[in-house]
């Protein structure tokens, strides 16, 4: 069956009617909270409401602070959870192997985006094919790991933390911020739970819902709030894990709030008020576009200069065992869009020379189709790096043959993802990777 | 000191095992000791539950769905009909929590909601979602192999791991992978042969989205012999899970999430699992095993007052029944603004009936981050505006924070906080949002 999107919930109905805002910020849970907290349910449109007038920055071309500028990246981190359908995204059309083993959830020649080498986009992919041919676009192909594990929980833990055995220990980004050890705002993932990957032995990434934070209550309040955080001796285990969640999250405030704070005197408090979202997605937004708005967070952090070195947004749904033809386009065309968007808004600034954005999923899906119309778990699959500095238009790795597979019947890999993940390191996040993966990987030429 | 220790067992008995205790109702329940309290709880899986009873069942929606030929606007309709059909339901069920007479029930309910995690998302119909959860919480407490059976024959989990897909010419193995990894037995305890031959197993299983029953249909099962799990023979689905179940790792598996929920997380292989096992016996015997684990002198112990970060879910219900906010959270009437308990659960990541994935939510430093910490500073502020403090208003300032203590079924506070509330004393509102957004009582 075809979905729809689910219509927005009107926002006015859900405000607080019992009590008006008090005075001196004191005031209820804010729309976008709520919105955003609904989740699944389609609500990010109200993100990009409160972007398109709570963004004082919008205007203001402001200088680069010594600590924001940046020699390489920043990374922006796209998971698609769910694993997605690689020979479906990446399309070996010329193959007659795939078409027979894809009867039915097969595209036609007629149907695809060529790129070269017998491969092709999904027609649902126009942006991506644009990054393509501008040259910003690579596509590394057959990334898994060895021995693959076709659970999805097992799969992306190991992804997550790199730990290719069992998938247990701190997540590979986490391990990177331990290291760097100065704060969460060096990390910062758009959305209302912050994935393992993100999460280390002492310090985790900063998560936010939107692009501002506002405490709620009175000065005295929230002051109270940060005395409560305070490292104590009589604090231990996860009482004072909750306690670090407090200070990270005061912490980050801060540094939004710096962040919006003019430049120069005067000028930035509202200026926003009615300007228009660089990702021209503000308004006239027929639907909710989750990932759309949570990269329209990130490139507005980054076109003001925050200084964070490493972005996470997600988009969820990849596990299409059945009907996936329909579910996986959507997906498809929900990532384009906002991948596009995302490149477009930060045309021309100067702190987005260096960004490099990558996805990645936990697995990729069976060659053969299933008889529901969809695909089981498979194992490798190609995986997309974009930005002005990629060396883009072209392949890394091999392509997995349709016809030499696996015991299972899935993809044979060629590309180990922790390549993946040092080229990253290296070349977007400026770390080393050797000791965040605990080894040395041949790193790829793709950036 | 006998009997304040026995005060801080129950309470911390019914944190876990229940929503929390305000101070009169556990100064009720100390003369009969901590094992009655238990057994009061046991017994209550299997009573009636006036309270909750009491909280209507929304009307469901028409679940019809529009065909691939319906317009756009016919399908937007339809969509909306059934959001509202979902809305409805989730602040049912945690109004349902709120009221509840037999709490141990409810919070089991939410158990098997995270354990066998089916989502709403997927789903599409409201009342798929409400025969599962009313399933959780009429079967819950009895033979885990009997629920298990029967949720594999649910419609919601049917249409959740495409089981209704599964047919002999090519089986789906969402279901038969899930069965094994999330439900039973565990990961690394089967092989993908076993996914495969598990997934042959289900095929022909059906389910009427009309009668709103399981049917099979026998032109789509495989009758071929399988291997599976080292046995052969000609399988079907009951017969797999039957297999699944009786495998000791099954037992370890099931006990060891259990604990985790109620005590604090362990692997499977935790010695403490090997005290459970035989109550739990060739009968699976859920009710029991949560008597062995409340009973057990571990579930007493520190590690288990600082092992759990309350849940979304189980923080609002407790708050709200601490505070006397059931109804004042719920829809207001003629047509004006709401604010459910759902949707704050929704914006603290934990939306009911919609777990972000088969693998449900995770615990402890699932729920600490940044984004959680502000939203549940926020909504501690906004509800604790809506609560009724008279009894905190009532006392002098340098009282209020040990009677809030008390109010919300907690031994005290650590200094730090007992510091920090110290500020606020003389402001009610703002006293009750900064101890719900404490480290003390978020830390179950």
């Amino acid at each position: 069956m075809t979905w729809t999107s689910p219509p927005q919930p009107s926002s006015p109905s859900l405000d607080d009617p019992g009590r008006p805002d008090q005075p001196g910020g004191a005031s209820g849970l804010s729309r976008r909270q709520f919105l955003v907290g609904a989740g699944v349910l389609g609500t990010a449109a109200a993100t990009l409401g409160v972007l398109a007038s709570t963004r004082p920055w919008d205007q203001v071309a402001k200088p680069t602070s010594a600590s924001s500028a940046s020699a390489s990246g920043p990374l922006v981190l796209v998971t698609l959870y769910g694993g997605n359908d690689g020979l479906n995204t990446v399309i070996p059309y010329t193959d007659p192997a795939y078409l027979s083993l894809r009867p039915n959830l097969g595209y036609q020649p007629s149907q695809v985006l060529p790129l070269a080498e017998g491969l092709a986009l999904n027609p649902k992919l126009p942006g991506l094919l644009s990054l393509w041919k501008s040259g910003q676009l690579a596509i590394v192909r057959g990334v898994s790991y060895p021995s693959p594990n076709l659970s999805h929980f097992a799969s992306m833990a190991i992804w997550q933390t790199a730990n290719v055995t069992d998938g247990t220990g701190s997540g590979w980004l986490g391990r990177w911020l331990d290291s760097a050890g100065d704060g969460p705002e060096r990390a910062i993932s758009i959305g209302a739970t912050l994935p393992p990957a993100l999460r280390g032995d002492k310090e985790a990434a900063a998560a936010i819902t939107g692009p501002t934070l506002t405490l709620p209550g009175d000065s005295a309040f929230q002051k109270a709030y940060a005395a409560m955080q305070t490292p104590s001796p009589d604090r231990v285990g996860l009482v004072a894990d909750v306690a670090t969640s407090g200070r990270d999250l005061l912490g980050i405030r801060q540094r939004l709030a710096n962040l919006q704070a003019p430049a120069s005197g005067g000028g930035g408090g509202d200026t926003g008020t009615g300007g228009t979202h660089p990702t021209g997605a503000g308004s006239g937004l027929a639907g909710p576009n989750g990932i759309t708005a949570a990269l329209g967070v990130v490139s507005d952090l980054i076109v003001a200069g925050a200084s964070a070195q490493v972005y996470q947004v997600s988009l969820a749904s990849f596990d299409t065992h059945a009907e996936e033809k329909v579910n996986h386009e959507r997906l498809l065309s929900e990532l384009d869009g906002a991948v596009t968007a995302f490149f477009k808004a930060l045309d021309g600034s100067s702190h987005a020379k260096n960004v490099v954005l990558m996805t990645y999923s936990e697995f990729g899906r069976r060659p053969a189709e299933n008889a529901s119309g969809g695909t089981d778990h498979g194992t490798a699959a190609p995986l997309f790096v974009a930005g002005p500095n990629v060396q883009g238009g072209k392949f890394y790795g091999e392509q997995p043959s349709l016809t030499r597979l696996d015991a299972d019947g899935n993809l044979i890999s060629n590309v180990d993802f922790r390549q993946v993940y040092a080229t990253v390191l290296e070349k977007a996040v400026g770390s080393d990777p050797a000791a965040v993966l605990g080894g040395q990987f041949q790193t790829l030429a793709f950036v | 000191m006998a009997v304040d220790s026995v005060r801080s067992d129950i309470a911390l008995l019914y944190r876990r095992a229940g929503f929390g205790l305000r101070g009169v109702e556990l100064d009720a329940l100390v003369p009969a000791g901590y094992e009655a309290a238990v057994e009061g709880l046991i017994f209550g899986l299997t009573v009636p539950d006036p309270g909750g009873d009491a909280v209507a069942v929304p009307s469901f929606p028409n679940p019809r769905l529009p065909g691939r030929t319906a317009s756009l606007s016919e399908r937007q309709a339809a969509s909306a009909e059934l959001r509202a059909g979902l809305s409805a339901l989730q602040e049912w069920w945690l109004q349902r929590m709120v009221a509840t007479s037999t709490p141990l029930r409810e919070k089991l309910t939410l158990f098997w909601h995270g354990h066998f995690a089916t989502g709403a998302s997927k789903v599409r119909d409201p009342k798929l979602m409400y025969l599962q959860n009313q399933l959780f919480r009429t079967r819950g407490w009895g033979s885990f192999e009997a629920l298990t059976q029967a949720v594999a024959k649910d419609g919601a989990m049917m249409f959740w791991l495409d089981t209704e897909t599964d047919k002999k010419a090519h089986p789906n193995e969402n279901f038969a992978r899930e069965l094994m990894e999330l439900f039973t037995i565990g990961i690394g305890n089967y092989t993908q042969d076993d996914v495969t031959a598990g997934a042959r197993a289900f095929t022909g299983w059906a389910y009427s989205r009309q009668t709103y029953r399981y049917f099979f249909q026998a032109a789509q099962h495989d009758y071929g012999t399988k291997v599976f799990l080292d046995q052969s023979g000609e399988f079907n689905g009951t017969d797999i899970i039957s297999i699944l179940v009786s495998k000791a790792e099954s037992a370890r598996f099931v006990l060891a999430k259990l604990w985790s929920h109620f005590a604090y997380p362990v692997k499977p292989e935790d010695p403490v699992v090997d005290d459970l096992i035989g109550t739990y016996g060739s009968g699976f015997d859920v009710a029991g095993s949560l008597r062995t684990v409340f009973l057990h002198p571990m579930f007493r112990s520190a590690q288990t007052r600082t092992g759990l970060v309350k849940q979304p879910i189980e923080y609002l219900v407790g708050l709200a029944r601490a505070l006397g906010l059931g109804a004042a959270a719920s829809p207001s009437g003629g047509g004006g603004g709401r604010l459910t308990l759902a949707l704050v659960a929704s914006a603290l990541g934990q939306e009911p009936l919609n777990p972000p994935n088969v693998g449900g939510w995770g615990q402890n430093s699932y729920w600490l981050d940044t984004a959680t910490a502000e939203v549940r500073l926020e909504a501690a502020l906004l509800l604790a505006r809506r609560a009724d403090l008279s009894s905190i208003e009532s006392v002098s300032v340098s009282q209020r924070s040990a009677v809030l203590a008390d109010l919300l079924g907690l031994d005290g506070w650590g200094p730090t906080t007992a510091s920090a509330l110290e500020r606020q004393a003389d402001r009610p509102e703002q006293l009750v949002a900064l101890a719900l957004a404490s480290p003390d009582y978020v830390v179950a």
